[in-house]
C-alpha cells in the first residue's frame, strides 16, 4: 500500500497531464474545441429544465416557486452525472487500455486516478454550468451551498470504489459491462431525481432510502434548494461503506494484476 | 562487465482458463479451482545476463521469445519462478506505444515519457532531442493520426531510447520501417552497447543477432535448448527448423567447434575435404590460390531428386559464399538408392586469412526446408593465410590495382 502510494506520487506529473490530455481530446476534432465542456452540460440541463419542467409540466409538491423543480431536477443531476460516469468509465477502463497495459510498465493504480480527475473536472463544469442556470432562475447562493465540495468528494469516493470493483471484474467477465450498463437505467429510475420521493406509494418510499444514491442527490437537492443540512448520518454511513468497497477494490486489483494482462 | 544484470531462474509462464471466469476470482482468495486448460507458454527457464551483455534471442514463432521479453520486462507476471533485475529497463516491444492518435508526435512522446515515469524536468530535456532523432519534421506538432506507422515508430524509438537504458529490450519491432531509421536505430543500439548497455534482442534474422549479440538463447516450445555463442546457436537453429518427423538433430564436438546434423538421411555425406591444385588435401590455404571441395555423397534410399548446397561461413558464422545445385542447373533426377555421388566444387581462394567453415545440405529443392535429407554444420574447416600478398583486412580477397597520381 505505501509502495502505490509512493508510485502515484512519483507519477503525480503524468496523472496530471493525462487528465489534461483527456480533456483535450474529447474536443480534439471540433471547432468550438473547450467550450464544449460548458455548453454540453449546459444544453443538457436546459432540455431536462424544458422537457420536463416546462411541457410535462412537472411541479414539486409543497412550493409555489414555478423554478423549484428545475432547480431540483439540475441538483439532482449534478451528483448522479458524476457517479454515473465515472462507473462507466471505470468499469472499461482497463479494458480499454489493454494496448498500454501490455506494452508499458506504470503503476496501473494510475488508470482509476486518472478517470477520477478526469470525471471530476467534468463535473467541476457542469457545476459551473448549473450555477449559472441557477443564478437565471432565480436561486441564489446560500451558505449550504459551502456543503458541496463535501457533497462531490462523497460522490467521488462511492463512485470510485464501486467502478474499481466492477472495472477489475469486467477484464475477467466481460458481462459485467453489459450488465452494469442495464442496471445504470434501473437506478437512475429508483434514485428521485426527476421526481420527488413524496409521490411514491407509501410502502416504496422506505425502501428507496436504502439506496446511497438517493441520500446523496437528496442531499444536493436539500443544500441547492432548500438550503438546509444533509442528512449528515446517512451521508456518514456511506462514506464508511465507500471505505469498505474500496478496500475490497484495491483487494481485488492487486490480487488481479498479475492476472490481468494475461486476458486482455 | 560481471554482476549479473539480470537473474531469471525457473521462470515459468502459463495462461489458464477455467469453466467460468468467476472461478478465477475464487482462486484470488485462495479457494483453489481447478483450471479446464493450462497451456504453458515458458517452463523452466534459467539464465543471467552480466552487465554489457548483448543477448539474441532466437526460437520458431510460438517458441515462448515474446513472452519473456513481456516477463523480463514485467507487463505480463511469471506463474512460477523469479526474475531479478537491476537498472532501468527501456523496452520497444511492439509498434505503437499506446499512442492517441488525437494528440500530436510532441504530445504522445511526452505521454510516453511521462509513462516511463519521467518527471517533467527531464522530459522537457528530452523532447528536442527526440524530435531531432525521428526526423519527421512538422509532422511531430501534427495529430498522429496523421502518421505513417514508420513515423509512429520513429516516434517510439526515439522516445524509448533517449535516454541510455540500463537494459535495453528489442522485439522485432526494429524490421519494420524504413531502411534509413532502420540503420540509423541500429547505430543508437550499438552505441549503447559500447556504453556499458545490457541488451536482449529478439529476431528472425541470423545476420543481425550475429553481428549484435556475443550470446545467443534458443527457445523451443518454452523451453530453453541452448544458450552459447550465437554462430552455434544459429546453427543449431536452422537445423532445427530442418527437423522433420524421424529426423535427428545431433550434435558432435568437433576441434573446437560443435558441429550439427540434422536431416532424413536418405542421403549423406560420407566424407568431405578440401584439395589444392595438385590434388592433395590441405587445411591452410593461400589467399587467391586454386582449392577444390570434394564431397561423397551416399544415397541410401531412392529420392527423387537431389541437390547439393554449401555454404562457407566466416569465424563469426557470417555466411561469405553459398550456393547449390539447384542454382547452378545441376539438381539429379530420381537417384537410386545406393548411388554414391561425387561433388567436385573448384574456386579460387578469394578469402581474407582467418578461419572458415563449410556447411551442406543435401535436399531436393533449392531450400532446406522441403525435403532435408542432410544438413551438416561444420562439416569441413578449413584456414586461409596470407603468405605472399600484401597485407589487407576483411573476409574477401578483392586484389586492387592502385594508381598515385602526384601532381
Amino acid at each position: 500500500m505505501k509502495l502505490m502510494l509512493i508510485a502515484v506520487w512519483h507519477y503525480r506529473h503524468f496523472i496530471l497531464t493525462s487528465i489534461r490530455n483527456d480533456l483535450r481530446t474529447r474536443f480534439a476534432r471540433s471547432k468550438l474545441g473547450a467550450t464544449w465542456a460548458i455548453l454540453q452540460p449546459l444544453t443538457q440541463g436546459a432540455i431536462y429544465a424544458l422537457v420536463l419542467g416546462q411541457i410535462l409540466g412537472s411541479r414539486l409538491p409543497d412550493t409555489n416557486n414555478k423554478y423549484a423543480y428545475v432547480v431540483y431536477l439540475l441538483g439532482g443531476l449534478l451528483g448522479w452525472t458524476l457517479f454515473a460516469e465515472l462507473i462507466t468509465r471505470c468499469l472499461t477502463i482497463f479494458v480499454d487500455n489493454a494496448s498500454l497495459l501490455k506494452k508499458m510498465v506504470f503503476p496501473r493504480i494510475c488508470l482509476p486516478l486518472i478517470v477520477s480527475g478526469s470525471c471530476l473536472l467534468n463535473n467541476l463544469f457542469l457545476l459551473a454550468a448549473t450555477l449559472f442556470i441557477f443564478m437565471l432562475v432565480g436561486n441564489y447562493p446560500t451558505w449550504m451551498w459551502l456543503w458541496l465540495p463535501v457533497l462531490i468528494a462523497i460522490t467521488l469516493l462511492f463512485g470510485l470504489a464501486l467502478g474499481l470493483i466492477l472495472g477489475v471484474l469486467n477484464v475477467f467477465v466481460r458481462d459485467v459491462a453489459q450488465v452494469t450498463n442495464v442496471v445504470m437505467q434501473l437506478w437512475f429510475w429508483l434514485t428521485p431525481i426527476v421526481y420527488a420521493i413524496s409521490i411514491l406509494p407509501g410502502h416504496f418510499a422506505p425502501v428507496l432510502r436504502l439506496n446511497p444514491m438517493y441520500a446523496i442527490c437528496s442531499s444536493y437537492q436539500q443544500v441547492l434548494l432548500w438550503g438546509h443540512l444533509p442528512h449528515l448520518k446517512t451521508l456518514g454511513a456511506i462514506v464508511v461503506l465507500s471505505l469498505v468497497l474500496l478496500t475490497v477494490g484495491m483487494l481485488l486489483f492487486r490480487r488481479a494484476s498479475p492476472d490481468m494482462v494475461d486476458v486482455l | 562487465m560481471s554482476a549479473p544484470v539480470l537473474q531469471v531462474e525457473g521462470l515459468g509462464k502459463a495462461f489458464r482458463e477455467y469453466r467460468a471466469e468467476w472461478r478465477r476470482v475464487l482462486t484470488w482468495f485462495g479457494i483453489a479451482s481447478k483450471a479446464t486448460s493450462e497451456v504453458w507458454v515458458l517452463r523452466n527457464i534459467g539464465f543471467q545476463v552480466n552487465a554489457g551483455e548483448s543477448v539474441g534471442i532466437v526460437g520458431q514463432n510460438g517458441a515462448g521469445k515474446s513472452t519473456l521479453l513481456k516477463l523480463v520486462t514485467g507487463t505480463l507476471r511469471p506463474t512460477e519462478g523469479s526474475i531479478a533485475v537491476s537498472g532501468r529497463i527501456a523496452a520497444i516491444l511492439e509498434l505503437g506505444m499506446g499512442f492517441n492518435a488525437d494528440l500530436t508526435g510532441r504530445e504522445n512522446a511526452r505521454y510516453t515519457a511521462g509513462l516511463m515515469g519521467m518527471s517533467p524536468d527531464q522530459i522537457d530535456a528530452i523532447i528536442p532531442e527526440a524530435e531531432a532523432f525521428a526526423e519527421i519534421g512538422e509532422y511531430f506538432d501534427q495529430p498522429l493520426r496523421t502518421y505513417s506507422s514508420g513515423m509512429q515508430m520513429r516516434v517510439a524509438f526515439s522516445v524509448v531510447t533517449a535516454v541510455r537504458p540500463e537494459i535495453l529490450i528489442v522485439d522485432e519491432a526494429l524490421s519494420v520501417g524504413d531502411a534509413y531509421f532502420s540503420h540509423k536505430s541500429m547505430a543508437r543500439i550499438r552505441r549503447f552497447r559500447e556504453e556499458g548497455t545490457t541488451l536482449l534482442f529478439v529476431s528472425h534474422d541470423p545476420g543481425a543477432v550475429q553481428s549484435l549479440c556475443d550470446r545467443a538463447i534458443l527457445l523451443d516450445h518454452g523451453r530453453l535448448l541452448l544458450d552459447g555463442e550465437p554462430s552455434q546457436v544459429m546453427d543449431y537453429y536452422n537445423a532445427l527448423i530442418a527437423e522433420r518427423e524421424n529426423a535427428t538433430v545431433e550434435v558432435r564436438q568437433l576441434g573446437g567447434g560443435t558441429q550439427t546434423i540434422s536431416g532424413t538421411r536418405e542421403a549423406v555425406v560420407e566424407s568431405i575435404g578440401l584439395f589444392n591444385a595438385a590434388g592433395e588435401p590441405v587445411e591452410f590455404v593461400n589467399v587467391g590460390e586454386a582449392a577444390e571441395m570434394r564431397a561423397r555423397i551416399a544415397v541410401q534410399d531412392d529420392i527423387p531428386r537431389l541437390v547439393f548446397g554449401y555454404m562457407i561461413k566466416d569465424r563469426l558464422g557470417q555466411p561469405v559464399f553459398g550456393t547449390n545445385t539447384h542454382h547452378t542447373g545441376q539438381s539429379l533426377e530420381g537417384v537410386r538408392k545406393g548411388a554414391v555421388v561425387e561433388y567436385r566444387v573448384a574456386f579460387p581462394m578469394n578469402f581474407g586469412p582467418g578461419s572458415y567453415s563449410v556447411s551442406t545440405a543435401l535436399c531436393s529443392t533449392d531450400t532446406h526446408l522441403v525435403n532435408n535429407y542432410e544438413w551438416r554444420d561444420l562439416a569441413l574447416v578449413f584456414t586461409v593465410a596470407n603468405q605472399d600478398r600484401d597485407h589487407f583486412v576483411g573476409s574477401a580477397w578483392v586484389p586492387p590495382v592502385i594508381e598515385v597520381l602526384v601532381s
